[in-house]
């Protein structure tokens, strides 16, 4: 969808980008990380012109964009920048509107987009079309920034450090929404950082520049289980395992279709059971897999009575769609070694131990 | 350049002055019976002030007309070494006694209302240009580059991000352009021009504080009336997200 092809910069005294080639495939987000002044903000000012490439070419769809007319071409493309730019002196819904007025479109046609975009980041727009941008939060700004650059649907999105401004738990919040939006939207998004635990959660893909170079580009678990050099390593962080949890989901990590009793089972059942898969405990399920408790096997041990007699609560659950992160949490709050995963619906799919999550972790430093 | 807030309070302490005088004024004329001979050339009052605003009008327009796309080029650094000198030179235009660029104006174009009128343009440029600079220079860079990467051409940013938003300061540059402009016609009639000047320096001539004050006292008023006028204009006319007053 965008190929950087050889891209470069010379300012008078210093050479901004240095031969720069990627390529980001259709629906991808693709992050350039790294530190000020590396280069990163000038590689995504030469794919909207707003630089022109000492050397090199930009291609989006095929297209070289140097053979574009440039105000074709940036209308084209979604732009939000980190000082979100919304002009003060029009309203949300006429701001949201800009590019689409600018390309002639229908008015009215454009204006119940707008209100549609507004609900898609929780702004009502009975309440906040006809207000003026100094009558919003930051938070609130900076999303009414993100979809004026939807309103358009360009294919393609380029966005400049844009929750940068705004306080972490808002952040948080506002990169939530942007990943839900991107989900049903499924743009190509170039979306500039410095901030590695931003790359990890949005990035399909992470390019990392430095001093002008791209140094890796690559998926964010491989950059954070194999940095390609100590710059990298340095700049994702000490810590850079404990960042890939959040990027493995739980079902992707548990031991899948475990042993369960029912509760009308006897306990010498449970017992052969966990003394089959050396297990110290075993979830107890309803008539239908929902989890419903589990039973240690010091308990059962040489006992005949139903489990239901001897079944215990189960502290927590975590959901299979969950990340590593969150379970990891959730153990060391519960002071538990494993966790039982349910769906949505609740129903017992499987259980993740602290032991399995090192195992897994771990394998990917092994296999080199 | 002063801010905002100075202008506003400025222009509202020119306006209670004014109402304190025309009160002390309207005390003055009614004790001493010069009511009556003041309404005595009621006549001339009328057609002298439609005369009077006609010269604050059309010089007030040429000076918006020439000071806004001035301030615009000397704001974007157009002009490059002509630049400076530019606003050297309307700076001089200010700075020069009204009198004598009227005297001047008449040495080249004679007697009448195309001196007067260029006198008078001349000396309301300043405030409008500076403020036009003021306003351009106040736009945060973010807004251009949004405006930009959007793909607004240069044009399009001038008239839909740049000018709209500068519009507060540029309409208050504009007000104090015609507050001077409307207190300086008199001197108009000087060079033959016309307005109430004729009554105000008649009526010094002659002695007649009857004849004085129906051209002070109406030029006073105008004064009044236009500055409300402007104030009103700048309130209903720049939107509510960057208009201070709302």
């Amino acid at each position: 969808m965008i190929r950087l092809e050889n891209l470069s910069k010379h300012f008078a005294s210093s050479i901004a980008v240095d031969g720069v080639s990627m390529e980001v495939a259709e629906g991808e987000v693709c992050v350039l990380l790294g530190p000020s002044g590396c280069g990163k903000t000038t590689t995504m000012k030469m794919i909207n012109r707003l630089i022109e490439p000492s050397s090199g070419k930009v291609f989006i769809d095929g297209r070289d964009t140097s053979s574009v007319d440039v105000v074709e071409l940036r209308r084209s493309i979604g732009y939000v920048i980190q000082q979100i730019g919304l002009f003060p002196n029009k309203t949300i819904e006429d701001n949201i509107c800009i590019v689409p007025d600018l390309l002639g479109k229908d008015r009215k046609a454009s204006r119940r987009r707008a209100a549609e975009l507004l609900e898609m980041v929780n702004l009502d727009p009975a309440i906040f079309s006809k207000r003026y941008p100094k009558e919003l939060s930051g938070g609130q700004q900076q999303r009414v920034g993100v979809i004026r650059a939807l309103a358009a649907d360009p294919p393609v999105l380029l966005m400049d450090e844009p929750f940068g401004a705004i306080d972490p738990i808002n952040r948080e919040v506002i990169q939530d929404e942007f990943m839900k939006l991107q989900a049903s939207l499924k743009k190509t998004v170039i979306f500039v950082s410095h901030d590695i635990d931003e790359a990890v959660k949005m990035a399909s893909n992470v390019a990392i520049f430095r001093s002008g170079k791209l140094v890796q580009y690559d998926t964010p678990d491989n950059l954070l289980a194999h940095p390609a050099d100590s710059f990298v390593a340095d700049f994702v962080g000490t810590d850079r395992t404990l960042k890939r949890l959040r990027l493995i989901s739980v079902r992707d990590a548990m031991t899948a279709d475990p042993p369960r009793v029912r509760a009308e089972d006897p306990a010498e059942l449970a017992t052969a059971l966990m003394r089959e898969h050396d297990h110290a405990s075993i979830v107890m399920v309803g008539p239908r897999g929902r989890a419903r408790g589990y039973v240690r096997r010091d308990t059962t041990e040489g006992r005949a009575e139903p489990i239901s007699e001897l079944f215990e609560k189960l502290p927590c659950m975590i959901n299979v769609n969950d990340n590593l992160r969150n379970a990891v949490s959730m153990m060391f709050t519960n002071d538990l070694s494993w966790l039982p995963c349910v769906d949505d619906d609740g129903f017992y799919k499987g259980y993740i131990t602290q032991q399995g999550i090192t195992h897994l972790l771990g394998a990917t430093y092994r296999d080199i | 350049m002063m801010g905002k807030p100075a202008w506003a309070m400025i222009s509202r302490l020119c306006r209670w002055l004014s109402m304190v005088a025309i009160f002390a004024l309207g005390i003055l004329a009614h004790s001493s019976g010069l009511t009556a001979s003041v309404a005595e050339y009621w006549g001339d009052i009328r057609y002298l002030s439609i005369q009077h605003l006609e010269l604050t009008a059309i010089s007030g327009a040429m000076a918006i007309v020439i000071g806004i796309p001035l301030g615009v080029l000397l704001a974007r650094g157009k002009l490059g070494f002509m630049g400076p000198i530019i606003a050297q030179i309307v700076n001089l235009g200010t700075t020069i006694p009204t009198l004598a660029i009227l005297a001047l104006a008449m040495t080249v174009l004679g007697l009448g209302s195309p001196p007067a009128l260029f006198g008078l343009t001349v000396l309301t440029i300043l405030p409008i240009m500076l403020n036009t600079i003021a306003g351009l220079r106040s736009i945060p860079p973010a807004l251009i580059e949004a405006a930009r990467g959007m793909g607004m051409t240069n044009g399009q940013i001038l008239m839909k991000v740049e000018l709209p938003n500068a519009m507060f300061v540029i309409l208050a540059g504009i007000r104090t352009a015609l507050a001077i402009n409307i207190g300086t016609v008199p001197l108009a009639f000087l060079i033959g021009g016309g307005g109430l000047g004729e009554l105000i320096f008649t009526g010094i001539d002659l002695m007649d504080t009857g004849m004085l004050l129906a051209g002070a006292i109406p030029t006073a008023l105008l004064a009044i009336l236009v500055d409300i006028a402007a104030s009103q204009v700048q309130f209903w006319l720049v939107p509510r997200g960057i208009n201070p007053l709302r």
